[in-house]
């Protein structure tokens, strides 16, 4: 508790620090997906007996690594209150055009680039898009750059393939350093970064800030629409990276790859705890829910329980997700039991 | 059958931290139009909000017809034949006037489905009941303020509301508007309404009412018949005390010319609007609300772009078209709404105070958050908070304190130029007079101090300069306020005739 000292005028002298408070500690969110992690483990290794093995786990980090490389700059992106249901066309859109230079003859090494460049352009044309209609909103505009992106990706290559890439661009998705993976290396890179962006930087700060309200913003004289522009631009590189781990991984490119992949991004995310109506979040627990959504999709595929099942159980989390915050600040109230027994009025 | 149509009794409303209304009194007889009054703060808008069902109160009992009645929630209310019209319409702006008088109970056919034409036809003859020739298809968005309330007036008949409430319904009219609200108002009365009035101005309280009651820091502090107090007396009851403590003017030498504006003007908000201020002068800009003061100060400020005019700090024109352009030529500006613009109200008194200005805390790209702690407190203090931490939650803290975490935040700002858009709206008077006070430190430290404000009182008590506007052109400046009359100020601010 804060010291409190009384000046003779009274007024209070406010305190500048704090001590540790336990039910502050405790009252984490994190703690939640801490506990889904157990649980989430438990049933693993209760079903299959080799789930509890570095090398397996190492596996099934690969297994869904390549997603989380899109996690972090979304969880900036919902921070912002805006979202982003264009990254898996730009993965299509960019591993497919590195796929036809690289068919064309242009150097494995350039065609990479070029992916980079394609992913960053499609995020700086969603970003431009909404910084210069500010009436629109990211869901319709980047549900609109979705198909368009998917669709240039199918235009290039219709419906076939492209693959015999050199045997170097295998390691992306493949390569170990030692026994850990090399997407994990840089999985564990990539989070540090964006966790000391969000949580130490002016940057990340701001970003909060524009969340919570883009009016006051604006009013203490951030550049708002710089930081929308920049966020959605990295993304739109971060989607990229990922499509080249992707086809390393799967060692070809097709127009209808990771078709989906936006879902389970923004249910990582939003199962994090980042607040889906923007301004709240970290990405610890964003760290802490890639690894149960991840694990629990690995772990029941290893039982053969179908992918369809598995899609139920993942929504379900997310509404727990999204309904315990809710819960958790009207517990405690007194209205919170008379919701139970009638409507309550509208405050204010 | 009691003699009243309404009453309340001994009505305390809580919010945290603060109360907002202590044990209030209320009584209304029916057919009656009955005046209440009190300063900003006093209670007045949660007391309505308490008739109308969307506060409940702690303690207390309201009485309709002499039953002893509880509102759950506006719907409940709105039953029980009471409607309230607010200053600044709940209206669907991009709705027809039709479907804002019917929302809520649509006049329907027998299959359910939407009867159009009766309800337009309806709607057609509400308002030319009340003297007005609206057409009910029109947007409710292309209609004046006044216009507006007229069709506020029409759902509220619409609705048979036998008791209705006014909130401020005058303080955006021209006197011609008025003076139709004034007809529309005793016709209602007449036809058996009883009608709870609330304005600032007393000229609308001795042309209508024939009570008044005052409300004075969240208490009830009497009621009269309006013949039977005078002027004076109305005052002091509402006030509490002489005007002069509140402002404590500081007598300061201007120094040189620190701004200037020349001809600024945005179609359709304003033109030509051009003043000066000097080092250590409080300029106030006055006038009817929408006479775009706020939009002016917008455009200095770089949140709108300017389409003419030029802006000079200490001789030097400056180019803004940012908000951050503004900053860092040092002109600093308190916005209006505090809530929706000048706070993050989920956040720390820390956080708010530091946002705007965290090139001061960090160091490389991290910020250093021991720093930044030390001078929020430090900030917090100077401007006399009351709170525990600086991580209290903006939202913890009342109106006044949060006014002064604003003014904190600016004055971490290296500002040359102050602009204060409405600093004491709905602040109670003790922080009232203690932004008073910062205002005039800043003026003393030779700041330029530009005040926007509604409130005849603080603008004589505070200023040097008084600049009243008047449908977005400058009508007067006097350049010596003491020796301005509120009249005068009204005469160039109203549209007379």
């Amino acid at each position: 508790m804060a010291e409190q000292v009384m000046k003779s005028d009274g007024t209070r002298i406010v305190a500048s620090e704090r001590g540790f408070s336990f039910k502050r500690f405790i009252l984490q969110w994190e703690w939640m997906l801490v506990l889904m992690l157990v649980i989430v483990n438990i049933i693993n290794i209760s079903f299959s007996p080799n789930y509890a093995n570095f090398t397996n786990v190492m596996n099934a980090m690969r297994d869904f690594l390549d997603k989380a490389i899109v996690v972090f700059p979304m969880a900036f992106v919902i921070m912002l209150g805006e979202i982003d249901i264009s990254v898996a066309s730009i993965m299509a859109l960019s591993s497919v055009i590195m796929g036809v230079c690289f068919k064309s003859g242009i150097p494995m090494g350039t065609a990479i680039i070029i992916a980079l460049l394609v992913g960053t352009a499609c995020g700086f044309i969603n970003g431009i898009i909404l910084v210069k209609f500010k009436q629109l909103s990211s869901m319709i505009v980047t549900l609109a750059t979705q198909i368009i992106f998917r669709g240039i990706a199918s235009i290039l290559l219709e419906t076939n393939s492209v693959g015999g890439f050199p045997s170097w661009f295998n390691q992306f998705g493949w390569g170990k350093v030692g026994s850990v993976p090399i997407i994990l290396i840089f999985c564990i890179v990539e989070g540090l970064f964006f966790a000391y962006l969000l949580h130490f930087t002016k940057f990340g700060r701001r970003t909060y800030a524009m969340g919570n309200s883009v009016t006051v913003s604006r009013f203490s004289g951030i550049k708002t629409d710089k930081i929308k522009l920049i966020i959605f631009t990295v993304t739109g590189l971060m989607s990229a990276v990922a499509a080249v781990f992707l086809a390393s991984k799967m060692g070809s490119v097709r127009p209808d790859v990771a078709k989906g992949y936006e879902l389970d991004i923004i249910a990582m995310v939003v199962l994090g705890g980042v607040s889906s109506a923007g301004g709240k979040g970290n990405i610890l627990g964003t760290v802490l829910s890639i690894l149960v959504i991840g694990l629990l999709r690995y772990g029941l595929g290893l039982i053969n329980v179908q992918s369809q099942i598995i899609m139920v159980i993942v929504g379900a989390l997310l509404i727990i997700a999204v309904a315990i915050p809710n819960l958790k600040s009207s517990i405690g109230r007194p209205e919170f039991l008379k919701s139970f027994i009638k409507k309550t009025p509208a405050k204010n | 059958m009691s003699e009243y149509i309404l009453e309340l009794r001994g009505i305390t409303k809580i919010f945290p931290g603060v109360k907002a209304l202590d044990n209030v009194h209320f009584q209304l007889k029916e057919g009656e139009i009955h005046a209440l009054m009190g300063e900003n703060g006093a209670g007045k808008s949660t007391f309505i909000k308490v008739i109308t069902g969307v506060h409940e109160p702690e303690e207390g009992e309201i009485f309709l017809n002499g039953k002893k009645v509880v509102f759950k929630n506006p719907k409940e209310a709105q039953k029980m034949s009471i409607a309230a019209i607010y200053q600044h319409g709940t209206a669907y702006q991009h709705l027809s006037v039709t479907e804002n008088i019917f929302m809520g109970h649509e006049e329907l056919y027998k299959t359910g489905i939407l009867n159009w034409k009766k309800m337009h036809a309806d709607a057609r003859k509400l308002l030319r009941e009340l003297g007005s020739d609206i057409d009910p298809k029109t947007n409710m968005g292309h209609l004046t303020v006044a216009e507006q309330q007229i069709v506020e007036i029409a759902k509220a008949i619409s609705t048979n509301a036998r008791i209705i409430i006014m909130d401020e319904p005058t303080a955006a009219l021209s006197k011609r508007e008025c003076e139709q609200l004034y007809k529309i108002t005793e016709k209602l009365r007449d036809d058996g309404c009883s009608i709870i009035f609330i304005s600032h101005r007393f000229e609308d309280m001795y042309r209508l009412a024939s009570r008044v009651t005052v409300f004075r820091d969240a208490k009830y502090i009497g009621t009269w018949g309006v013949n039977e107090i005078s002027n004076d007396v109305l005052i002091s009851k509402m006030v509490g005390r002489e005007i002069t403590q509140i402002y404590p003017k500081q007598k300061v030498d201007f120094g040189e010319e620190i701004f200037r504006v020349e001809g600024l003007s945005k179609v359709g908000y304003y033109k030509d609007v051009s003043f000066s201020l000097r080092k250590g002068e409080i300029l106030a800009m006055t006038g009817l609300v929408g006479a775009g003061r706020t939009e002016v100060c917008h455009g200095i400020f770089g949140i709108e772009t300017l389409d003419e005019g030029k802006i000079y700090l200490e001789g030097k024109e400056v180019k803004i078209k940012s908000p951050l352009d503004a900053m860092n030529a040092g002109i600093g500006y308190l916005p209006e709404d505090r809530q929706k613009q000048g706070l993050i109200l989920d956040w720390s008194i820390c956080d708010n105070i530091t946002l705007a200005t965290l090139e001061k805390f960090t160091k490389g790209t991290i910020i250093n958050r021991k720093k930044e702690r030390a001078k929020a407190k430090e900030l917090a203090e100077m401007v006399k908070t009351k709170a525990l931490s600086v991580f209290d939650k903006a939202n913890s803290l009342s109106g006044g304190n949060q006014q002064k975490i604003i003014v904190a935040k600016l004055l971490n700002s290296d500002l040359k130029v102050v602009i204060l858009d409405e600093p004491t709206k709905g602040v109670d008077v003790g922080a009232k007079a203690q932004i008073y006070e910062i205002m005039s430190k800043l003026a003393a430290q030779g700041y330029g101090v530009i005040m926007i404000s509604s409130e005849m009182p603080e603008v004589l008590g505070m200023a040097d300069t008084i600049l009243v506007m008047k449908e977005g052109r400058v009508s007067k400046i006097f350049e010596n306020a003491s020796e301005v009359t509120q009249e005068q100020i009204l005469e160039a601010a109203m549209n007379i005739g």
